[in-house]
């Protein structure tokens, strides 16, 4: 058996028990399609539904992606601020960890207010939910460094500031780019939440609206698009431990396996 | 005080140093420990001469590495007087970053000093064929063995160009036949190169065959039981009869002051 296949077949497999569970659960509950549709009406609706979902699904792609690198550069500033100074530690750690909290829909209309219809307040708000991860995985990767690396580094005459880029950076860029699988999968739902809680005009408002307008009237067409970002999350997920073996080939352990 | 041994017939008498590179005078230095503060060093009287290499012996905890530090800054004394030339400390474990390849790791210091990535990168690169490396410019630090990164990790001390070099046992993680010859290696590029060097190690063949002089330690608190004037010839053979009896020498010293 090829490598790849190796490593897909048992999640191939699961997926495939789990579907015919639940193909077999709706046939003999008799559960309407509008609670539960069975696998092959969601089949049907990706296959029929196509045009509206993969242009909705386009939209979203590009939120999540921009917003997860405004996130990225966001947890990555933050992280170094508050590694570098103590005073900012004091002061924006607990706001950053508080900000977790908000509930979004709170902050909607003011964000449209602020940008309007656009992507922009998706970007926000899913840079509001991803940039956590990132921040608090980078904060400890920065203060994990070796303190006889620093030490030598001293001895070499180093300033703070080549100490942090030489040494403490790169070290932290592991576990920054651990943060940053954690955004990436957060950021998926970041997207939906973004696209309910702020409207769009266009006549493609992404996959999280289409979702919601389509969960009480083409609930198998609600289940499709759920089916596409559940791919692309893992997608992403995979194409960042790629980024992962160019950005830190050091860090990567003989078992470190991306599902 | 030190012991003059008989000096085989035709050597020159050593050349007296001028002003000495390190000078250390009753040096102390005490730690807080979980039960109380702990003396890791205790009126330690040393003097390195420009040009000598001081091979310091003693028993594991004595105080060693303490001892490089102060030489090289990163601590200060408790009580007495630490004095010396700009010092580049050798860790113990070679330390080499692991997001940098072999030269980049060599030329760090060069780097520090604001020397442009291409030119350091040419002017380490150009050592290491003298070094037994050539080809390994760009292999990343766990690729290479033991014996290579302990060489790369000398390169980058000496690259430093401080005059003084404080060794931490650089060999001690190596093999038997590894180590032998890294300390011909050694004595060769400090005769190509010659530099203040403190050798810390608690081999005591190692301090005899490099050595101009062996300070032995106590057991913590660390002070000097004595300093050993090594007159033979170079290049020293480990089965020269004058070396074992130096060696004899230098071990019953260590077990009197174990006592």
């Amino acid at each position: 058996m090829s490598r790849p296949l190796a490593r897909i077949w048992p999640a191939l497999a699961l997926t495939v028990l789990l579907l015919g569970a639940w193909e077999l659960y709706v046939d003999l509950s008799g559960l309407e399609s509008a609670v539960l549709p069975a696998p092959h009406e969601v089949a049907n609706a990706l296959w029929n539904g196509g045009g509206v979902l993969w242009r909705n699904f386009a939209v979203t792609a590009e939120e999540v992606v921009l917003g997860l690198a405004i996130a990225l550069a966001a947890g990555l500033a933050l992280a170094s601020l508050i590694h570098l100074s103590p005073l900012a530690r004091r002061a924006i750690y607990p706001l950053a960890v508080g900000s977790q909290a908000v509930p979004i829909p709170v902050i909607g209309v003011l964000l449209v207010f602020w940008w309007g219809f656009g992507i922009l307040p998706k970007l926000v708000v899913i840079a509001l939910i991803c940039f956590f991860p990132v921040l608090v995985t980078t904060v400890d990767g920065l203060g994990a460094v070796d303190p006889d690396q620093l030490k030598l580094l001293r001895t070499l005459d180093a300033s703070r500031w080549q100490a942090f880029r030489l040494a403490e950076l790169p070290a932290a860029l592991p576990a920054a780019l651990s943060g940053a699988r954690i955004a990436l999968t957060v950021g998926v739902i970041g997207a939906f939440i973004a696209e309910v809680a702020t409207p769009t005009t266009g006549p493609y408002p992404g996959l999280g609206r289409q979702i919601m307008t389509d969960i009480n009237f083409q609930t198998p067409r609600a289940y499709a698009g759920t089916a596409i970002l559940f791919a692309f999350a893992l997608a992403c997920f995979h194409a960042l431990g790629l980024v992962e073996r160019k950005l830190a080939p050091w860090s990567i352990r003989p078992r470190g396996e991306t599902p | 005080m030190a012991i003059e041994l008989e000096r085989p017939p035709g050597t020159p008498a050593p050349v007296q140093p001028r002003r000495p590179a390190v000078e250390l005078e009753r040096v102390g230095r005490v730690f807080a420990g979980a039960e109380g503060p702990v003396a890791a060093l205790r009126e330690i009287t040393l003097s390195v001469g420009t040009g000598e290499l001081m091979a310091v012996v003693g028993p594991s905890g004595c105080g060693k590495t303490t001892l490089l530090e102060l030489i090289c800054a990163l601590q200060e004394p408790d009580s007495g007087r630490a004095r010396s030339a700009p010092a580049a400390l050798m860790p113990q474990h070679d330390l080499l970053l692991p997001w940098m390849d072999a030269v980049e790791n060599a030329a760090l210091a060069l780097r520090i000093a604001g020397v442009p990535r291409g030119e350091a990168r040419a002017r380490a690169g150009a050592l290491f064929g003298e070094l037994g490396l050539d080809g390994f410019q760009r292999a990343r630090p766990q690729e290479l063995s033991g014996g290579m990164r302990q060489r790369i990790a000398f390169l980058r001390t000496l690259l430093s160009g401080k005059p003084v070099l404080c060794l931490d046992e650089p060999f001690g993680a190596l093999d038997a036949i590894t180590r032998a010859e890294m300390q011909e290696w050694l004595a060769g590029a400090l005769a190509a190169e010659p530099r203040t060097v403190i050798l810390v190690t608690h081999d005591v063949e190692e301090a005899i065959l490099l050595g101009d002089r062996v300070a032995v330690l106590s057991p913590r608190p660390g002070r000097v039981l004595e300093e050993i004037e090594i007159t033979l010839a170079r290049p020293r053979r480990r089965t020269d009869p004058a070396v074992q009896a130096l060696r004899e020498r230098v071990l019953e010293r260590l077990a009197e002051g174990a006592v």
